[in-house]
């Protein structure tokens, strides 16, 4: 589990990316809801964390496709795999990101520093 | 509507078929392309793909399994259009393809400078990426002819390549037509320090050389030595083959706010299209990706449900171009005489957000590595003037 930041450091409509490898975007919707996904795009190097959120989902700040933070799934190109989504667990006013065991849809050219 | 032909099998075309199914057309689907690919992306082609970071099989625009139960007519164009009791395609291989509704989706042409001399390129297509990539690698001095922004990515690469690179520019600053001359003037400085020599205000009077390209003639006198030239001066919508067809076209096909063009059941999307842009009053033809790929499912609807369907509201224009590794970002439409600000960050960073406005309203966005609020201030576009 790795700790976030405070909840009250992550306001609602805000999105915080912590620098895990690969980066981890969690989001604070407008409902209260926290979501976590890989912050890097499926499709391109662009952060989800500097994208745009609505309602429970995240419009890519480059090229815009939207993915749903609760299954990653995308709407429309250019981008076209899910991202990987997180757990989220807020405990004594944190928030902690469980992160997946699946592997990740990084974009080409994009690798983690283990692989 | 039983059956539906799109003309042009790239990003356009392939976002209508992909509409035309989600909207529940079930009837019979035909994609007509005159180039033997499957639909592929070109924004790469003057970027990944050409620096060869990208592969072929990278740029397919088609999800794998993705099966749109559509005839593929591949490798053939289409000559002409009929009306009759239906919609009648004629084929560049003597066939035709019958339909009740039609998607023109031929995209654009890059421009010439005529001449057939060796050594000068246009990009458009992965053939032409893939010979200019073979001459770069041969070659030590580029001249990119028109500074915008396809040449300026081929620029770049060219310099990642090691060449030695000049950019020629009739205009006075580069990017002037798309982003105005104060920040087409931001941006050159972004070239210069990367080793680009830039010259604007210039004419190019000539190519010389005999049998291959040996240097730019410009009409002040001045000669530039290339073993390569991009010619970079734009394109040119695809619709000669219209000719006679009943369908009215000015700089391309022109079409209502929802994509209908003047013939009943025919629809325009992507960069051959002039759509009616209300905020603006006049149509434009908008020659970027995202257009290409998102208004084809208002054309679809427009068409699907016989003109009857209220179009959806017209998104601004928006394109991005990779340039060094700096994203540059733009959304709206500017005209000569909108004012601008740098509203973020700083132009001598060379990170900065910049904002024009006409008449109180902002009509238009610039960021430059700034993806965070140009996402936030793109939506602002075209809002009537103090909503905020
Ligand atoms: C090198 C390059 C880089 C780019 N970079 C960017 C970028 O960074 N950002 C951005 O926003 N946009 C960019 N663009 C623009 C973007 O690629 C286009 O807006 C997009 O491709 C338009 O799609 P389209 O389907 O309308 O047209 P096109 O992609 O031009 O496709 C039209 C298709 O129709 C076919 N066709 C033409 N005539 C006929 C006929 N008579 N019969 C049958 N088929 C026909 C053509 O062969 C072609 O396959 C770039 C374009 C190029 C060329
Ligand atoms: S980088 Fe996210 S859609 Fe292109």
């Amino acid at each position: 589990m790795i700790p976030a930041c405070p909840i009250a450091a992550l306001p609602r409509g805000e999105a915080l990316r912590i620098e895990t490898d690969p980066p981890i975007a969690v989001f604070h919707t407008e409902d209260g809801e926290l979501y976590a996904v890989d912050d890097t795009c499926t499709h391109q190097d662009a952060s989800l964390a500097d994208g745009w959120l609505e309602g429970c989902e995240v419009e890519c700040p480059l090229h815009a496709s939207r993915f749903d933070l609760r299954t990653g799934r995308v709407d429309a190109p250019p981008a076209k795999l899910p991202v990987r989504t997180h757990q989220v667990v807020v405990r004594d006013e944190t928030v902690y990101v469980v992160p997946s065991d699946l592997p990740p849809n990084l974009p080409p050219g994009v690798r983690t520093g283990s692989a | 509507m039983k059956s539906v032909a799109i003309v042009g099998a790239s990003l356009a075309g392939l976002s209508a078929a992909r509409a035309l199914r989600a909207q529940g057309f079930g009837g019979r689907l035909t994609i007509v392309g005159a180039e033997p690919h499957r639909p592929y992306d070109r924004p790469p082609l003057s970027k990944e793909f050409l620096a060869g970071q990208m592969t072929t099989a990278d740029l397919a625009l088609e999800g794998d399994g993705e099966d749109l139960d559509a005839e593929w007519r591949l490798g053939v164009a289409a000559t002409g259009l009929e009306q009759g009791r239906s919609l009648r395609i004629a084929l560049a291989d003597g066939s035709a393809v019958e339909a009740d509704g039609v998607v023109i989706a031929t995209g654009a042409v890059a421009r010439t400078l005529g001449g057939n001399l060796a050594g000068v390129h246009t990009l458009r297509t992965i053939e032409d990426a893939a010979a200019l990539r073979a001459d770069l690698d041969a070659a030590r001095r580029l001249v990119v002819i028109g500074a915008g922004f396809i040449g300026a990515e081929v620029a770049c690469v060219a310099r990642t390549l090691g060449l030695d690179v000049t950019i020629v520019e009739a205009a006075p600053a580069p990017f002037a037509r798309a982003l105005g001359p104060e920040m087409g003037t931001a941006l050159a400085g972004l070239h210069e320090a990367h080793g680009v020599r830039l010259i604007c205000g210039a004419a190019v009077r000539t190519l010389t050389g005999e049998g291959r390209v040996d240097g730019v003639l410009l009409e002040d006198g001045r000669r530039l030595d290339a073993d390569v030239v991009l010619v970079g001066i734009g394109a040119r919508p695809a619709v000669d083959w219209l000719d006679g067809s009943g369908v009215t076209v000015g700089d391309g096909v022109v079409c209502d706010t929802g994509g209908a063009t003047s013939v009943p059941g025919v629809v325009a999307v992507g960069d051959c299209a002039a759509w009616f842009d209300p905020a603006l009053g006049a149509h434009l033809r908008v020659e970027h990706w995202t257009g290409a790929a998102r208004r084809p499912a208002t054309a679809a609807r427009t068409l699907l449900s016989g003109g009857a369907a209220v179009p959806d509201t017209l998104a601004p224009p928006y394109l991005w171009s990779d340039q060094y590794g700096m994203r540059v970002q733009f959304a709206g439409h500017t005209l000569p005489g909108d004012e601008v600000s740098v509203e973020e960050g700083d132009l001598a960073s060379r990170r900065f957000l910049a904002v024009y406005r006409r008449e109180g309203r902002t009509v238009a966005v610039l960021g430059v590595d700034q993806p965070r609020s140009f996402t936030r201030w793109r939506r602002r576009v075209n809002e009537p003037a103090g909503a905020r």
